[in-house]
């Protein structure tokens, strides 16, 4: 079998990052699209703590700084997704329209 | 000790990430969804274990599968989405949007195959960093190299915190 | 192949840094029955406990004082039908007891039972616990979502929100503790270090902290030891959804929470959840607070003959036990109808007075130790869940709330901030 090396993880995490654009680009649903995005932190910090594997922990570090901004976006995210259903009552994105006339 | 970095592991748990990340995309159910995110999200814990990060894999458990993902349950559960399940569930755009997430892969796939650093990276040991004291290191860094961004990140959590509480608040 | 086996016996870790598989299999395999056991155990021990409280004598028929209570219950509920409801969620209905045990099981692989009694020694164990421990939150929001019914959702979201909340508490709780590990102040019953050396997230290294400060964390810096554990206690409680905090499963409210559409074998892996989940988060207190494995009055009572004592109460326990059972044999009515019963208590009581015995044995009393002192601490735990169910009302869910957040965050954060500032400074 193959050494398992840095590349192997690239890969794994370039999967799971085109797999959150297309879902970012392609779902209506609100809450299944905020989940697209945290894929795609997630992807992010495979590749940052592949990285420190590397060139010590600063990766590790940054991993954790993302997880922080995460939660961040989640609560900001579920909320306005809250407010946005009580008004609207769907969770649509494309029928945030308000704005458009 | 034992090595743990053994290739049967890698490929069982980045794919189970992969299939993860793919139910995510596809389910109809936002639930199934967000339980499909729920195993991607450990299956990556797993590979922190793997690459000697045991601290960020066990913040990825607590913060991410513990945490962040039962507000996401909360709140599906919260909007009622039987309405939202008998709907069109990819928005009008969707060929566009697969068409630039090909163009994205094939991007990747050409910097993978291309790219002549990365063929060095490769080529170098993965360096066996010391397990026993790798939280204690992260600790200095995050209250030494990284205070002003660790401090920073607190107040980032704070505003989120008035922030999503005046969003979902019907009256303040 | 025998050296295979012998050699980790010799080696004074546990199996899994040893690298040792086959030790580390027994190991997993012994915490499961000793689980397994401990949970029927308490299944009796609960019901005669509070039948007790309430003046009432609790399951009397099955078996001499309803011993064999536990035994007949597991069978009722392995050969009842197993519904699952036409409207649910058929794969999370599925999946949601299962993860709830796998959550509530997999947390014991670094608990210390001992110095060298765990399957393995994770340096982020105490993380490893939390989180793992964290998880059996989802299994109770599938379970009550895939029910789709209504009393079953509103358990799961209630339970969602109080252990979501209480988590952070009883986070910062833990943060003081692994604090204190790092901190060699004067404690009250210690002596005075001066230094700040470097703290441990490892379950057996806190243990080991608490052996070398000559302190169990509960009476350092006293009170702020007393106060994080106190903290922990309460949401400790409320992690594991039991009285006066049980609102998920409130029964003359929500009939039974989450867990109402479940029956059979499903609600009984709920059950058995339930309660290793209470072993788990006890067996985090012990070890984080009351000395883990280590005796009490470890530097009061020292030399020989204190440890010659000390050793001997395992077979103490294991022969007042049987006394127990003898004295139950010689009082059980003398009619010929309940001879099997009295012959069955006798030999219950023979097989304790013999566990009593082979616990004197000079080589197991020196190993069997560790384990004892662990398992009575949390047995005085188990005994506590009992005791606040037996007597506390249920609290409001709004009470819950203010709880959590208004009282236990705040004085949490406090204790972590002045037990920074006393261990620096003294």
């Amino acid at each position: 079998m193959v050494p398992i090396t840095t590349l192997h993880y690239l890969i794994v995490a370039a999967g799971l990052f085109v797999l959150g654009v297309v879902g970012v680009l392609t779902r209506r649903n609100v809450v299944i699209v905020l989940m697209s995005i945290e894929l795609i932190l997630n992807a992010v910090n495979l590749n940052l703590v592949a990285f420190s594997r590397l060139w010590g922990l600063h990766g590790q570090v940054f991993a954790i700084f993302v997880i922080t901004d995460a939660a961040a976006e989640a609560a900001v995210g579920l909320g306005i997704l809250i407010a946005f259903f009580r008004n609207k009552e769907t969770v649509n994105v494309d029928e945030v329209d308000l704005l458009k006339w | 000790m034992t090595p743990v970095a053994t290739p049967f592991f890698f490929y069982l748990l980045s794919g189970l990430a992969l299939l993860g990340g793919i139910l995510v995309i596809t389910r109809k159910n936002a639930v199934h969804s967000a339980l499909a995110l729920i195993l991607t999200l450990l299956a990556l814990a797993g590979l922190y274990l793997m690459l000697y990060a045991p601290f960020v894999a066990g913040v990825q458990i607590i913060l991410y599968a513990g945490g962040i993902m039962v507000l996401f349950l909360f709140v599906i559960m919260l909007v009622s989405i039987e309405k939202s399940q008998r709907e069109d569930q990819f928005n009008k755009q969707w060929i566009g949007g697969l068409v630039g997430a090909v163009a994205l892969g094939a991007l990747f796939v050409r910097v993978f195959v291309r790219s002549k650093a990365l063929h060095d990276l490769t080529g170098m040991p993965m360096a066996q960093l010391p397990e026993q004291s790798n939280t204690q290191e992260i600790a200095v860094y995050l209250y030494g190299n990284y205070m002003l961004a660790f401090e920073i990140a607190s107040l980032l959590l704070l505003v989120a915190i008035i922030g999503a509480v005046v969003m979902a608040k019907k009256r303040i | 192949m025998l050296d295979y086996v012998t050699s980790y016996l010799r080696s004074n870790t546990t199996p899994g840094q040893a690298g040792n598989l086959l030790w580390a299999f027994i190991y997993i395999i012994l915490i499961f029955l000793g689980l397994s056991v401990a949970v029927i155990a308490m299944n009796w021990l609960e019901r005669k406990i509070l039948a007790h409280m309430q003046v009432r004598l609790g399951p009397m028929r099955v078996g001499p004082h309803g011993l064999l209570q536990p035994i007949a219950d597991a069978i009722k509920l392995l050969i009842k039908e197993d519904i699952m409801p036409a409207e649910a969620d058929k794969s999370v209905f599925w999946i949601a007891p299962v993860l709830i045990v796998i959550t509530a099981f997999t947390t014991f692989i670094v608990v210390p039972f001992g110095p060298t009694h765990a399957v393995t020694d994770m340096n982020i164990g105490v993380l490893f616990m939390l989180g793992v421990s964290s998880l059996s939150v989802l299994g109770v929001v599938m379970a009550g979502w895939a029910s789709n019914s209504h009393y079953p959702l509103i358990g799961a979201l209630r339970s969602s929100a109080q252990m979501v909340s209480y988590e952070i508490a009883m986070g910062l709780a833990v943060v003081a503790a692994v604090l204190m590990t790092s901190l060699h102040g004067i404690g009250l019953y210690g002596v005075a270090h001066g230094a700040v050396g470097d703290g441990t997230l490892s379950m057996i290294d806190i243990v080991k902290a608490q052996q070398d400060q000559h302190a169990w964390f509960i009476f350092k810096f006293f009170p702020l030891g007393l106060i994080a554990f106190f903290i922990f206690a309460v949401a400790m409680i409320a992690e594991t959804n039991r009285a006066p905090f049980d609102l998920p499963e409130a029964e003359s409210e929500l009939t039974a929470g989450f867990h109402t559409e479940y029956s059979g074998f499903r609600w009984s892996l709920f059950f058995l959840a339930e309660y290793s989940a209470m072993i788990a988060v006890s067996s985090i207190a012990v070890t984080l607070w009351l000395g883990g494995w280590l005796r009490p009055f470890p530097t009061w009572l020292t030399g020989e003959t204190w440890d010659l004592v000390f050793s001997l109460f395992p077979a103490a326990t294991f022969l007042l036990l049987a006394l127990i059972a003898l004295v139950g044999t010689l009082r059980m009515p003398k009619h010929p109808y309940f001879r099997v019963q009295t012959l069955g208590l006798a030999g219950f009581a023979a097989v304790l007075a013999l566990i009593g015995i082979l616990l004197l044995l000079p080589p197991v009393r020196d190993r069997i130790q560790d384990i004892y002192w662990f398992s009575l601490k949390v047995a005085g735990f188990m005994y506590l869940y009992i005791w606040y169910r037996g007597t506390f009302p249920r609290y409001r869910f709004d009470q819950l709330m203010r709880v959590g957040w208004k009282v236990l965050l705040p004085v949490g954060l406090g204790v972590l901030i002045l037990t920074a500032i006393v261990g620096v400074l003294l």
